[in-house]
């Protein structure tokens, strides 16, 4: 309902662009040539209408559009779907989707598999009466298969049998096409449909009941022709000569086990030879032995009717066709024994309404992600907080030892202990909410990555633009390790670190410092001669001209720098959380990518986005108020 | 006294590929103290270099430079630069550029903002201390810049080229401004211009140099910065003997040019 007000909004707002850029358009000069960059100034309406066709392609190809303008398409496409499985089986003996009946094929397939093996037999170690009798046997098969292929050996039976199954479903073709079909529902009937949840909501993916008057009699016909077809496929074309002729062959090819196994004096691989020889010539007679070949118009009144009832349940889709092509792009609707689902774009686009209501449930701090809360804080101790500064070595340096247990059992306390508890912030103190979850350590990777970067890669990237030396002393190091896309340090990284925080941090780290260090290169290096000079002039010292010319000279090319590296760092990161890790928003996305759980990709993805944008919008804002010179120099 | 002495200075820059460049050769005068001198030249004749010397930024190959007896071998506060472009602190204000040399030094915050107003009274800027210099027209920059630089009270001012990028009208005030400091602070001046009219209407004494190797070449006496003091600058370059002077020296100059494009040719 609501995605269907948003859908018909989404079409009215990008027709209304249309026409207001028209207004717009006759409102302006019109000496506005082509290539004039000014054309491109403006343009609010056309955001919208950008924003609302990216809005509309994800209602269309997600089906959430389809959803709200035909809440039971899905539901009648699953009772059709039903049909297609049952009859499947069926379908594909004759030749409607395939270009041959399945007997021609399979006559033909044996024929020339027959053909090889008596050219193998012809090149074989086997002597002169074996091959005879080899060559016997297979022409012996040859005979079984024109004893199937021959209508005159088909027993009355089994043709009785076809007759019925044709009669069957001509049947049920004449029962489908008449209005009454399939009768009414029973209350029980109607209590389960009412019961079972509708199409997106959690659970299966796409009520199987029948919903509508259409839908049940597809259903119907379903079980029906499901029924038959399994009949249908377990007809054999099996008479007294075929039998006659199976067990003849049968007992030739048991006395074949002696050629190979009990020949004394055979080398191994002599006797590998033969054995795979038997074994196809077996595996080629126990297809045949199968009895699905037909004489070649022995199946016709069953094609015929199945044909029919195939057209009857076309016609009787009606626009149900289209409503698929059309509403549902880029898939369809599949059924199996015991359920329907989407397949295609509608599984892997998740509908908007399903992305929000995943995004809403994992956002939700008690449930969150494997335990973990997306964006939440928690109450913790100061004493915990300020514990991994601390290096536990300090009670160490106390003087004294640490103390023992006593016989009585219990740990006394003296001073040296006490400074490890605090060390270690085992003691009691106020505590302070602290953020934590996915998101929150996954800024607090990108945010310590980047400051450790721009702390040690700024002061040498200066040093570096200044001093030859260390220009060309540093230089081999991070060219080196610089062009090296950052994934691939990433294997090793997390080896040495761990799947901790320190992995990812020094790969982050890695990151921002070849950037940092080469943009405050830049800036370094091109600060004006003169203004050096006048500060030479105003009496200012190396430190003072480092900190008060060169550094701020180099403020705009840093910044830049920081903002390239925030981006570049967002981008390694999720890749090495996907590697490995408990937390964060790469971890989120590898684990739901593991359980083909789309909505959550989805949900990781949009969130992603949104922070990247939302940390390059602060970047740009740092960037205008703290340079705003530049360029204006 | 703190005159500027330069003695048979030379100045070679080595040449990776050719012969090294003879940029100056043994160039010899006094500049006494209070005294304004405009040197003009044509393009590449060492102007600039000379100047670099004086202020330290070069070391000259051969020949003494001192000011006031002092051997000159690094840049200081004795002597304060003006540039072409300003070359202003745009991160800072206004104020803080004029106030660089002196925090640098770490004066007194009141004595520093009270040096500061005054300074920028007399080159014209009251008011304009919390202004970010990038916001100011180039004539501004020019009058930031001097301020810049007398707060330091050096004893020898150097310009080089300081109102070559500025339009016709503001030069003419700039020049203006400049005698009226130099007037008023009697500060020895040191300008370097390709402008003839500037060099005679800012130069109490006038180098033409000449180059290949840059030498002095002539050297003038002139009344008209004298003149400009208390004349309005347009009537002294309606003067005839301006002009008389004017014309002398641009016949000077473009023969040399012609010289020099006459041994490019020759080539």
């Amino acid at each position: 309902m609501i995605v269907g007000i948003l859908f018909i909004i989404c079409v009215l707002l990008i027709i209304g662009s249309i026409i207001y850029s028209q207004k717009v358009r006759r409102r302006e000069k019109s000496d506005a040539v082509f290539g004039n960059p000014d054309r491109a100034a403006g343009g609010w309406y056309w955001i919208i209408a950008g924003v609302s066709s990216l809005m509309l392609l994800w209602f269309y190809f997600s089906w959430d559009a389809a959803r709200s303008f035909f809440p039971n398409a899905a539901n009648e496409l699953c009772q059709v779907a039903k049909v297609a499985y049952a009859i499947n089986p069926t379908r594909s003996i004759f030749p409607i989707d395939s270009p041959v009946l399945k007997g021609t094929y399979l006559l033909a397939r044996d024929t020339a598999h027959l053909q090889r093996i008596e050219q193998q037999v012809g090149r074989s170690s086997f002597d002169q009466s074996e091959r005879a009798q080899l060559l016997q046997t297979i022409s012996e098969i040859r005979s079984a298969l024109l004893i199937l292929t021959s209508s005159q050996y088909v027993t009355s039976k089994t043709f009785a049998e076809l007759n019925t199954i044709a009669v069957e479903i001509e049947q049920l073709t004449a029962h489908f096409e008449s209005s009454g079909y399939p009768g009414l529902a029973t209350t029980e009937e109607e209590e389960a449909v009412r019961a079972q949840p509708k199409w997106g909501e959690i659970g299966i993916e796409i009520p199987f009941l029948p919903v509508t008057e259409r839908g049940r009699k597809f259903d119907a016909a379903s079980y029906t022709i499901g029924d038959i077809s399994k009949r249908f496929v377990k007809i054999r074309n099996k008479s007294p000569h075929f039998e006659k002729q199976v067990t003849k062959v049968k007992n030739q090819i048991e006395t074949f086990q002696d050629y190979s196994d009990n020949v004394i004096g055979l080398e191994q691989s002599v006797v590998a030879e033969r054995a795979k020889l038997i074994k196809q010539i077996n595996q080629v007679f126990k297809r045949i032995d199968d009895a699905t070949i037909f004489p070649p118009l022995a199946l016709d009144p069953v094609e015929r009717a199945i044909r029919n009832f195939d057209q009857a349940q076309f016609n009787a889709q009606d626009n149900l066709r289209y409503i698929s092509i059309f509403a549902l792009p880029g898939g369809s609707i599949m059924a199996s024994a015991h359920a329907c689902s989407e397949q295609g774009a509608g599984r892997w686009l998740p509908k908007p309404a399903d992305t929000v209501r995943n995004f809403l449930r994992i956002m939700n701090p008690a449930v969150g992600y494997k335990n973990v809360p997306m964006l939440w804080y928690e109450k913790k101790q100061v004493g915990k907080i300020i514990a991994p500064v601390i290096p536990d070595w300090i009670a160490n340096l106390v003087p004294g030892e640490y103390p023992r247990h006593s016989e009585a059992g219990d740990v006394p306390h003296n001073f040296k202990s006490k400074v490890l508890n605090f060390a270690r912030g085992n003691y009691r103190s106020p505590a302070l909410p602290v953020p934590t979850g996915h998101i929150w350590d996954s800024l607090v990777r990108v945010f310590l990555g980047l400051i450790l970067g721009v702390v040690c890669g700024v002061p040498l990237g200066i040093f570096m633009g200044l001093s030859r030396f260390a220009k060309g002393y540093f230089d081999p190091m991070i060219e080196l390790y610089r062009p090296v896309p950052p994934l691939a340090w990433a294997p090793l990284i997390l080896t040495i670190f761990g799947i901790g925080d320190g992995g990812k941090v020094f790969l982050l780290f890695m990151v921002a410092f070849a950037i940092m260090v080469i943009s405050a290169r830049a800036g370094a290096t091109g600060t004006q001669l003169s203004k050096i000079h006048a500060a030479h002039s105003l009496g200012a010292s190396k430190i003072q001209i480092i900190r008060g010319v060169i550094l701020p000279n180099s403020l705009p090319e840093i910044l830049t720098g920081v903002r390239v590296a925030v981006g570049v760092c967002w981008g390694t990161l999720v890749a090495a959380e996907f590697l490995a890790g408990t937390t964060g928003i790469g971890f989120v996305e590898n684990v739901a990518r593991k359980q083909s759980h789309y909505e959550i990709i989805w949900v990781t993805i949009v969130v992603l986005g949104v922070l990247g944008l939302i940390m390059d919008l602060i970047m740009r804002w740092i960037i205008a108020r703290t340079i705003p010179w530049r360029g204006k120099g | 006294m703190s005159d500027l002495v330069l003695k048979n200075l030379s100045m070679m820059f080595a040449n990776p590929v050719g012969d090294d460049v003879h940029a100056l050769s043994d160039i010899n005068f006094t500049l006494k103290q209070g005294e304004i001198l405009a040197v003009l030249g044509p393009s590449g004749c060492g102007k600039t270099t000379l100047l670099n010397i004086v202020a330290g930024f070069l070391h000259p190959s051969q020949g003494s430079i001192t000011l006031g007896g002092k051997e000159i071998n690094s840049p200081g506060v004795d002597r304060g630069m003006i540039f072409q472009q300003g070359a202003l602190f745009e991160w800072l204000t206004v104020a803080r550029n004029v106030d660089f040399g002196l925090r640098m030094k770490g004066v007194s915050k009141q004595l520093i903002n009270a040096k500061v107003n005054d300074w920028l009274d007399i080159v014209g800027l009251r008011g304009l201390g919390d202004t970010p210099t990038y916001q100011l027209s180039g004539g501004m920059q020019q009058r930031v810049a001097l301020a810049r630089c007398l707060i330091n009270d050096p004893e020898l001012i150097l310009m080089d080229e300081p109102l070559g990028a500025l339009d016709a009208l503001t030069r003419e005030k700039m020049q203006s401004l400049i005698l009226k400091i130099w007037k008023e602070t009697g500060k020895t001046i040191m300008i370097i211009t390709h402008s003839v009219e500037e060099a005679l209407m800012l130069g109490e004494r006038l180098f033409v140099m000449a180059p290949r190797p840059g030498r002095l070449h002539k050297e003038y006496h002139l009344p008209f910065a004298g003149l400009g003091l208390k004349q309005d600058p347009r009537s002294i370059k309606n003067d005839i003997a301006f002009a008389q002077q004017r014309e002398e020296i641009l016949g000077m100059i473009w023969d040399m040019e012609e010289e020099i494009m006459g041994q490019k040719s020759d080539l």
